[in-house]
């Protein structure tokens, strides 16, 4: 099926109590808290894998002159020490990247051997036993440093720049103007597993069980990358620990592991430490941001600008799109965007949860909020008022767009009407309180995926599909859509995801994984539904599928007994069409906060927080809410916590590589956060009517908290993470 | 992790003797210990396990304090009733710390023991004074926000990264210890841990093998006990800064301050002048900053800590307040 025209009425709308939508538990949970789910890592495998010990660069750019081996191919239990002198030439690619293929050092920490031992602690200690010799080269590691040589980047994700009307004649003479810039920090994405694979070969065919969100992307990565036919390779991935993008591409641990179990005939697997991970993958790069808002007195938006500037290693083209949601988000006749890249020589930029959005709402919305004081007009009002009739750039019409409810409702349940519209008048001992909001918005897409549905005489639906589930829900969502359209219990469906030997789907990423993957699911449960009917010979537009049968009238058929000896096997596919085109696709929520400022010192301590969103057809109640609560959790960490710190004086150096000194919140930090989602049905985005929901959680939930900030202590600090010696440098002497 | 032969000795004695090998460390919890060996920076041969002696025990003393076992695990002296009930601000400080699982594998004597976060001592391909003598510091010219502003020195900034031994140096503490000839010593808090120097990898006074039993609270001091500790999340963060204090109310005025601070050295820090200017006043601001002004005397930023200043002038000043009621 292509989306070329609105679904119409659905048998998910016609089920009047259907499970679609129910809050199912997990239908991995119990595997999961058991012991029993096995990660990429943990999978067994005859003969025992060995354990390969990456080695980085500690210099920041240059050239490797000399690498003795000597001492570590003499530890105990090594048997090999692969480095650029024996590991086998590699193709470059936009989804993974050679290693060990030169003598060159591109970036700090990139890997520069990787030592393979029967164990990880004898991989381990042969690691630091090799001795690697440099010439240094000078480079360029900082965003403020490089921004002399930003360039326009080519087209990616998203296009570089955009513009409307004539935004350099009119912001100058705006009667109200706000120009402010904003700074993000570099951000790791800290998913709970790190990424590991383990490599099996059989003649010249590759098995890897890998952390990896994208399975066939990632296959025809690795395939390129070893100069191998797709067809040799599988990747197998059940059960994923976390991504937020950082598996969405092939990592250094999957060819590495690739590499070393082919040189060895056995068995390899390649685990990143998490001090590792920081350099050897990706992260989002820190941003600079300038924002322009021209408005009337009535606060009405004229002109809007938005600059967004951010880094990559300099043979690298993605950019964080950080100017993006500016172009949809408010009205305004006049507009400029552009999203600038600089060239660095650091470890790679790429996709974090919410890529753009994340960090350019936070910059947004904390301008919107600035611009609300200026204006004293109240901040929902403020957006309100530049809420726009249809896409304001492409004008095009939106595909749905309920965010003014969601200011609404939010407002409403958070109690808004409190708020003291001046700073700093809320005191409770010695905590400063105050409350904030931001919108939230964040693109929605459908990508081609597909699905094979198939029932056997036993009456049990089996599907397969190369989807990822990364602890969002998948296997339980797409077994709610299986279970409504054909009518039979949950317990009766088997979901299989994870491996590319199954029909090719979209992933996990950008959102678009349960909408995407479902609606491929969807389609061949049309068809399995179909198949059924014409077997039955009831009308399939009229039948109901309930209880393992068929209904309609007095006649019930059992399906299992349609399937004949041998089962019956459709496939379903989806691919992206004109509603694409035709339609402005995002995704939208209100995100409200409550903080309490100590002071004193500073500190800033979160007390509440809200979340109102529409993501049309929701199809897990919790499992959406679970994703919306980690997603404003992440905001919270960007707003407060988040920061990987560079010292250039070693190249790209992150000096806080561990989850002891990145500091992401705790438990103590997140008090009570909820997320609520509003009823909506989107019938152009997919057969579903669903929208993303995984990254919108994450949009606009840092602004909403530096702006409760502000509005607790008059603080307005425009360089993230909001620490507290920035906060305590705008507080008043103590009395 | 290099291999490393592993020991368990079956007396005090035993362990000292064991522990005087070079070579040889200690292992109590290991919450330290083993992260410091994964990253090789440190690098035992033989590792002395305490772990099976008896040394797990508060006990009263005869002068009316408690005897704390150095396997005492931190978790159980925060709990205990007479620490609730006499020594609050060590209670506070404990559960100030790490998390719940951390505090219930590391011990008395670990804590005390525990090494710099210092990122850069975590590293080790980069130069670091105190884990290889003589290679610089890269503190020093790089990114030291958890860093020292008091008694440092050319060769090192780091802190000390205890909150318990905040408490205990407020509470003059003692720790009790046994050398490998079968001698024993009893250290006062004030003079067991070193400042940097010239020889930051040299942090306390013990010597070789010397190994800690017990650390002895003297009876308990009346007044309010507060442990106020400063940090960049509501918890599981090492303090930026932290006050220890202890305080005595008669007449409206301050009978008695008794004040440690955390972050802010490589030991917890006292400043006994500051505690003089308080004493016999009555409690207002003027008084609190006289006080920071002692504390403070020849405080130096290195950059990203500079707000320790401040942040310390402006936690003494809430502390006291609370303290006082004023
Ligand atoms: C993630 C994390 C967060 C933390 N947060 C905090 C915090 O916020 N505040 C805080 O104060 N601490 C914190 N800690 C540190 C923690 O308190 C220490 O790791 C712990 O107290 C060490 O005790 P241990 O028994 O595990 O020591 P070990 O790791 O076993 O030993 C530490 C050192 O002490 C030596 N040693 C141990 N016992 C003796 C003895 N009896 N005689 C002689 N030498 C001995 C060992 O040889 C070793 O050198 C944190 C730790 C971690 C891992
Ligand atoms: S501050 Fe001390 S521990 Fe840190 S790098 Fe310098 S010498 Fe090493």
């Amino acid at each position: 099926m292509e989306m070329n025209s609105p679904i119409g009425t659905t048998p998910l709308d016609r089920a009047r109590d259907g499970i679609v939508g129910k809050p199912l538990d997990r239908v991995d949970g119990r595997l999961k808290v058991t012991g029993g789910a096995k990660y990429a890592y943990e999978v067994a495998q005859a003969p025992e894998a060995l354990y390969g010990y990456v080695v980085q660069a500690t210099i920041g750019k240059g050239r490797i002159t000399a690498i003795d081996k000597t001492a570590a191919e003499a530890a105990p239990g090594v048997v090999l020490v692969l480095t650029h002198e024996n590991a086998p030439e590699q193709a470059r690619n936009r989804r993974a990247h050679p290693v060990l293929n030169s003598p060159d050092i591109a970036y700090y920490g990139q890997p520069v051997a990787l030592v393979v031992a029967r164990s990880f602690e004898e991989a381990r200690a042969g690691a630091y036993l090799v001795r690697v010799s440099y010439e240094e080269a000078s480079g360029s590691y900082t965003l403020k440093g490089g921004l002399g040589q930003a360039r326009v980047p080519s087209a990616g994700y998203s296009s570089p720049e955009s513009a409307v009307g004539d935004f350099a004649g009119v912001f100058p003479k705006a009667p109200v103007k706000l120009d402010v810039t904003y700074t993000t920090p570099l951000e790791t994405h800290a998913m709970m597993e790190p990424h590991a694979t383990l490599a099996v070969w059989d003649g010249d065919s590759l098995t890897l069980h890998t952390s990896n969100q994208m399975l066939d992307q990632g296959r025809a990565a690795v395939a390129r990358t070893l100069r191998m036919p797709v067809g040799k390779v599988r990747l197998i991935s059940r059960f994923i620990g976390g991504g937020f993008g950082a598996k969405l591409s092939v990592q250094a641990d999957a060819i590495l592991a690739a590499i070393a179990a082919r040189h060895l005939h056995h068995p390899v697997k390649v685990a990143l430490t998490r001090e590792q991970i920081f350099n050897v993958t990706t992260h989002r790069s820190d941003t600079i941001q300038r924002l322009r808002l021209g408005t009337d007195e009535t606060g009405r938006i004229l002109a809007i600008g938005h600059d967004a500037y951010s880094g990559n290693l300099r043979t690298e083209s993605q950019f964080e799109a950080a100017a993006d949601q500016t172009r949809t988000l408010y009205a305004g006749a006049n507009r400029l965007t552009r999203n600038r890249l600089v060239p660095l020589d650091a470890p790679i930029a790429s996709a974090m949860r919410a890529p753009g959005e994340a960090v350019g709402l936070l910059a947004l919305e904390c301008a919107m909020d600035e611009l609300a004081y200026r204006l004293d007009i109240d901040p929902i009002e403020l957006r309100i008022r530049n809420e726009p009739a249809e896409d304001p750039e492409k004008h095009i019409p939106f595909s749905s767009r309920h965010l003014v409810e969601c200011y609404r409702a939010g407002a409403e349940r958070f109690g808004w009407n409190k708020r003291q519209p001046r700073p700093g008048q809320v005191r409770q001992d010695q905590w400063l309180i105050g409350i904030g909001m931001a919108a939230a918005t964040r693109g929605n897409v459908l990508v081609p995926s597909s699905a094979s549905v198939r029932m056997g005489p036993d009456g049990i639906a089996i599907v397969k599909m190369a989807m990822t589930d990364i602890g969002t829900g998948s296997y339980t969502i797409l077994t709610q859509i299986a279970s409504e359209l054909l009518g039979v219990p949950p317990d009766r469906v088997r979901m299989e995801l994870g491996d590319t030997a199954y029909p090719e789907a979209a992933g996990s990423g950008g959102s678009f994984g349960a909408a995407s993957s479902g609606s491929a699911l969807y389609v061949a449960c049309e068809r399995l539904r179909a198949v059924f009917a014409d077997r039955a010979g009831l009308d399939t537009d009229k039948a109901e599928f309930r209880d393992g049968m068929i209904v309609l009238g007095g006649k019930a058929v059992v399906l299992a007994s349609l399937v004949g000896a041998s089962g019956i096997e459709v496939r379903g596919e989806i691919r992206p069409g004109d509603m694409s085109r035709k339609y402005s696709q995002q995704s939208y929520g209100a995100q409200f906060a409550e903080v309490a400022v100590d002071g004193d010192t500073g500190e800033v301590r979160l007390r509440r927080m809200l979340g109102v969103f529409t993501a049309g057809r929701i199809l897990n109640e919790k499992t959406a809410r679970s994703q919306a609560i980690g997603g404003m959790v992440f905001g919270v960490g960007a707003a407060l916590e988040e920061a990987v710190v560079l010292d250039p004086r070693f190249g790209a150096y992150y000096v806080n590589h561990n989850l002891a000194d990145y500091l992401v919140p705790v438990h103590a930090d997140l008090p009570h956060v909820d997320a609520v989602f509003l009823p909506e049905l989107d019938d152009r985005t997919n057969p579903l009517k669903a929208k993303g929901v995984g990254e919108l959680g994450i949009c606009g939930a840092g602004a909403a908290v530096a702006n409760a900030i502000y509005n607790a202590c008059g603080a307005r600090i425009r360089d993230f993470p909001i620490t507290l010696d920035k906060v305590m440098s705008a507080l008043p002497a103590q009395a | 992790m290099k291999p490393f032969a592993f020991e368990r000795p079956a007396s005090v004695m035993d362990a000292a003797i064991a522990a005087a090998v070079p070579g040889a460390s200690i292992i109590a919890g290991g919450t330290n210990l083993l992260d410091l060996m994964k990253l090789q920076v440190e690098t035992p041969s033989r590792l002395i396990d305490i772990n099976r002696l008896a040394l797990d025990r508060i006990e009263p003393t005869p002068e009316g304090g408690l005897r704390i076992g150095t396997l005492v695990r931190n978790s159980d002296i925060a709990a205990d009733i007479r620490v609730r009930q006499h020594y609050g601000v060590l209670s506070r400080a404990l559960l100030a710390g790490a998390s719940a699982q951390v505090r219930n594998k590391a011990t008395t004597g670990g804590n005390l023991l525990q090494r710099t976060r210092c990122y850069y001592f975590y590293d080790i391909s980069k130069p670091c004074n105190k884990r290889r003598p003589g290679s610089g510091c890269a503190a020093i010219g790089g990114f030291n926000r958890i860093h020292a502003i008091l008694g440092t020195s050319q060769s090192c900034i780091a802190t000390h990264p205890s909150d318990m031994a905040v408490a205990m140096r407020v509470l003059d503490a003692v720790v009790e210890t046994i050398k490998p000839d079968g001698s024993k010593r009893a250290i006062a808090i004030a003079g067991f841990h070193r400042l940097p120097g010239s020889t930051p990898q040299v942090e306390t006074v013990l010597e070789r093998g010397e190994t800690i039993i017990a650390v002895r609270l003297p009876p308990p001091l009346p007044g309010v006990h507060i442990y106020r500790k400063v940090r960049d999340r509501a918890s599981f963060a090492f303090a930026l800064v932290s006050v220890a204090a202890v305080i005595q109310m008669a007449g409206g005025r301050i009978q008695s301050a008794r004040l440690a601070f955390g972050g802010l050295a490589h030991k917890p820090w006292r400043v006994p002048a500051a505690e003089q200017t308080l004493e016999g006043e009555a409690p207002s601001p003027a008084v609190f900053q006289a006080a920071a002004d002692a504390v403070l005397a020849g405080a130096k930023g290195f950059g990203s800590n500079d707000f320790k200043i401040p942040l310390t002038r402006r936690t003494l000043h809430a502390v006291m307040a609370q303290a006082t009621h004023s």
